[in-house]
């Protein structure tokens, strides 16, 4: 049904079908499933996974570092992530701006955003400070930010529009495997080289040495990435493997200016999306207070603290290829509430009497799960909502959207904390999640992508005007009343 | 460029990335190693029995020993009116220590496969242990109540979240007689300027203890500190004053020694050593000029010691504690001081 869905919408939407080559002459045999996953997919994800063994042995040291090493007291530290949140923001706006401007540019600011954070690694063995320090993680950040946009544009360009659920499923998956990697790599090295404890005090080679390979790591990642990336995407099970960007540049068009990028809002689709992400950012409450919550009402050991994370990323790590898979199948917007819907299940048996040794890994799993339904399947929604030429901006405008709506989330739930206690703070925010929920099936339910949707961005040419879809969009198409 | 090409300056890139990583491991590793040597003109140091008793010899400096050779780490003894003399280390490694009547907490690492963990040990006077807990990050702080009943310790804690800056403490207190646990101070309840107070902010750090009931420690919230009276029995925490960190209090129980955070200061370095006395509430700053980011100790009833960095990772100072006089170098290559008797 898979298959034959996939195939079904092809030959009705397939953008760069001249009417000369018939419906996908040198694809695969009928009967073969075509690589759901590209090589592009792949190689991105290699290097996320790379990127993240690199930045997560600098996160895994870093405290100890602070205050064994340097003799620091870290407190008060966290004040610079508001400024940081905030410039992180209009970074990731401008990434996926510049990345729409031209044939490679996506892959140069995802280079130059990657490189960036590569060369913060070698600085940290200069600052010895909290200020420095705070500058050169703002320096990452930044790089981070720069690089995010562009990367998902080139997953969404890479994939054709039926598999980018899995697509950004996979790439997921290998971004938390090099996430889960990065501490036992710190750790490793800090044995080898002497051991942390050791090297409290005055001695910071052994961090030295962290921080080196950590940045020899990270070259790595931007050498995968130059190397193994293509700098003009093709779509390869896309007939005949055109080059998408080159598709977008023949229109000779200019770039698209700043207010072109904005004006991505003007269409309905993203707009909803939009819309849809910053309501539910709104009433989704950040980690660190989940975990804080969890284990005042669980009653935690401190010991068991630290390894909370580890629950939720190791169930987003096994969930989410399946789970993109299942987007792909039935809708990336259903799932996507639907993930809402399991973090809401998971509030709910936090402030419910329930009580028992199966509650917390049973709130971990829903964790994870909602993070496995939502993550990746928001980009590949995304990617379907906007035309090939303005991905990185609209997957920019989506993501900033959602990122700094969770950011007034955790100041709004860290007031209500202070004024009511954690408790009543979540009971409220698991409420809003409800009402948000419900508004957001609301406005997403006038459309959504069917089963094999191929019909939004790429149903068409993309140097066409943004407003142009307006018919698509408006069609009555609606996977939450359809089934699958 | 072909397939072939890429794979080989991936394959070349790998080894020179390779070689660079391992160089810089070796080269830590090699440092490592040097740590574990002597150092010429140390303090000479021996071994021999360390007990949490008072000696018969007379007063007696307990502290980690920092000074490089096999026996860094460990905890050591000194007279204590000849803290230059030779150090008997205990074969005890410690990251943080303290004890009282014949108790001792030591925090300490435990090295795993995968990382290391950390333990809070409650040993008896002899160093042997009697229980461990558990602690969720890195030991800092260590005090045993002036009876040898309640021991505490603070940890610092952290996200495991990208690039995560938000550090946090956790502080446990436990009843070396019932074994009772209060594993994490935050959940007292907290009455700030005479109200009731929550948040999801709250640290509490540094407890210092008055008597098995009552204790001192410093509570953050909202960007601010705070000096907090705590109350074991009650499990509450009534804040004092503002401003205070690593509260230590006096023998007699009147003043508190701490970390003021002063105008002015650098950011990087923003502490002084400051005194508040407990009945009148007023401040007065110790001679010591420099930034100190240590849990001070009153080796008597006017003299304060307290830990500064050194050439071998920190030595120890005492100033007195009235304002007068001037900062001076007690010993080298140590941390984390206890008097025995």
């Amino acid at each position: 049904m898979y298959l034959a869905d996939s195939r079904s919408a092809k030959p009705a939407h397939a953008p760069g079908s001249s009417p000369g080559r018939g419906p996908r002459p040198p694809g695969p045999p009928p009967g073969r499933r075509t690589p759901a996953v590209p090589g592009t997919v792949v190689a991105l994800g290699a290097v996320s996974l790379i990127t993240d063994i690199s930045s997560e042995m600098v996160t895994a040291v870093l405290p100890l570092y602070v205050v064994a090493t340097l003799g620091l007291s870290p407190l008060g530290f966290g004040l610079l992530d508001g400024i940081n949140n905030g410039v992180g923001a209009i970074v990731r706006l401008a990434g996926g701006h510049l990345a729409d401007r031209g044939g490679r540019r996506h892959k140069m600011v995802a280079a130059a955003g990657y490189g960036l954070s590569a060369l913060c690694k070698p600085l940290l063995l200069l600052a010895h400070s909290l200020p420095l320090i705070g500058a050169v993680l703002a320096v990452d950040r930044t790089g981070k930010g720069l690089r995010t946009s562009p990367r998902d544009a080139m997953i969404s360009l890479a994939t054709r529009p039926e598999h980018r659920g899995r697509a950004f499923g996979v790439h997921r998956a290998m971004d938390t495997t090099g996430a889960l990697i990065g501490p036992l790599a710190a750790f490793a090295v800090l044995r080898f080289a002497g051991g942390p404890v050791s090297a409290e005090s005055g001695e910071r080679s052994g961090y030295g040495a962290v921080f080196a390979v950590s940045g020899c790591v990270a070259a790595l990642g931007v050498l995968v990435l130059v190397l193994f990336v293509p700098p003009r995407i093709a779509r390869p099970a896309d007939d005949g493997a055109e080059d998408v960007a080159q598709r977008s540049d023949r229109g000779a068009q200019p770039p698209p200016g700043l207010r072109d990028s904005l004006a991505l809002l003007r269409r309905p689709q993203l707009r909803r999306l939009t819309v849809c992400a910053v309501l539910l950012g709104l009433t989704t409450v950040s980690d660190s207070f989940l975990y804080l919550l969890l284990q005042r009402e669980l009653h935690l050991s401190t010991a068991l603290f630290p390894l909370l994370p580890l629950g939720t990323a190791a169930t987003f790590l096994l969930l989410a290829v399946p789970l993109g898979a299942l987007a792909d199948r039935i809708g990336r917007r259903r799932l996507f509430l639907a993930g809402h819907g399991v973090l809401l299940l998971g509030y709910v048996l936090i402030l419910s009497p329930v009580r028992g040794a199966p509650l917390l890994p049973v709130v971990l799993l829903l964790h994870g799960t909602f993070y496995a339904a939502t993550d990746g399947v928001l980009a590949a929604a995304t990617a379907n909502a906007v035309p090939d030429g303005r991905q990185g901006a609209g997957q920019a405008l989506v993501g900033t959207g959602q990122a700094l709506a969770r950011f007034a989330c955790s100041l709004a739930f860290g007031a209500a904390w202070s004024l009511w206690g954690g408790r009543t703070a979540l009971a409220v925010t698991a409420a809003a999640l409800a009402v948000a929920a419900v508004a957001a099936t609301a406005v997403l339910r006038t459309t959504d992508d069917p089963p094999g949707e191929d019909r939004t961005a790429h149903g068409r040419p993309t140097d066409e005007r943004p407003t142009d879809d307006r018919p698509t969009d408006e069609r009555p198409t609606d996977d939450l009343e359809q089934p699958a | 460029m072909t397939r072939t090409t890429r794979l080989v300056i991936l394959l070349v890139a790998v080894l020179l990335l390779g070689a660079t990583g391992t160089g810089a491991v070796l080269y830590a590793a090699d440092r490592a190693d040097r740590r574990g040597q002597e150092q010429a003109g140390g303090p000479p140091v021996h071994t021999g029995t360390v007990a949490l008793r008072p000696a018969a010899g007379g007063r007696q400096l307990l502290v980690r020993n920092l000074a490089w050779g096999p026996h860094r780490d460990e905890l050591a003894t000194v007279p204590a009116d000849r803290p230059d003399g030779p150090r008997t280390v205990s074969g005890v490694k410690c990251l943080r220590f303290h004890a009282s009547a014949g108790t001792g907490i030591c925090l300490q690492a435990e090295h795993g496969a995968l990382e290391d963990t950390y333990r809070a040990v409650v040993l008896d006077a002899d160093l042997h242990e009697l229980r461990h807990f558990p602690a969720s990050g890195i030991p800092t702080r260590a005090r045993v109540s002036p009876s040898g009943h309640l021991a505490a310790w603070t940890v610092f804690v952290s996200g495991d979240s990208y690039a995560g800056t938000d550090f946090s403490t956790r502080t446990a207190i436990v009843d070396t007689r019932s074994w009772a646990l209060e594993d994490n101070l935050e959940s007292f309840a907290v009455v700030k300027d005479g109200k009731p107070y929550q948040a999801g902010d709250v640290n509490i750090w540094g407890v210092t203890f008055a008597d098995d009931d009552r204790f001192y420690a410093t509570l953050a919230t909202g960007g601010r500190t705070y000096l907090v009276q705590g109350d074991l029995a009650a499990r509450t925490l009534t804040t004092l004053h503002q401003n205070v960190e690593c509260p230590s209090l006096s023998p007699d129980g009147t003043r508190i020694a701490y970390k003021k955070r002063v105008a002015g200061a650098s950011p990087d370095a923003p502490w002084r050593l400051y005194v508040l006395d407990l009945a009148t509430m007023t401040e007065t700053a110790t001679a010591e000029q420099r930034n100190i980011d240590d849990q001070a100790l009153w080796s008597d009833a006017s003299t304060l010691l307290y830990a500064l960095p050194g050439d071998y990772g920190s030595d120890l100072w005492t100033v007195p504690a009235d304002g007068t006089g001037a900062a001076v170098r007690l010993m080298t290559s140590a941390v984390a001081p206890a008097y025995l008797g």
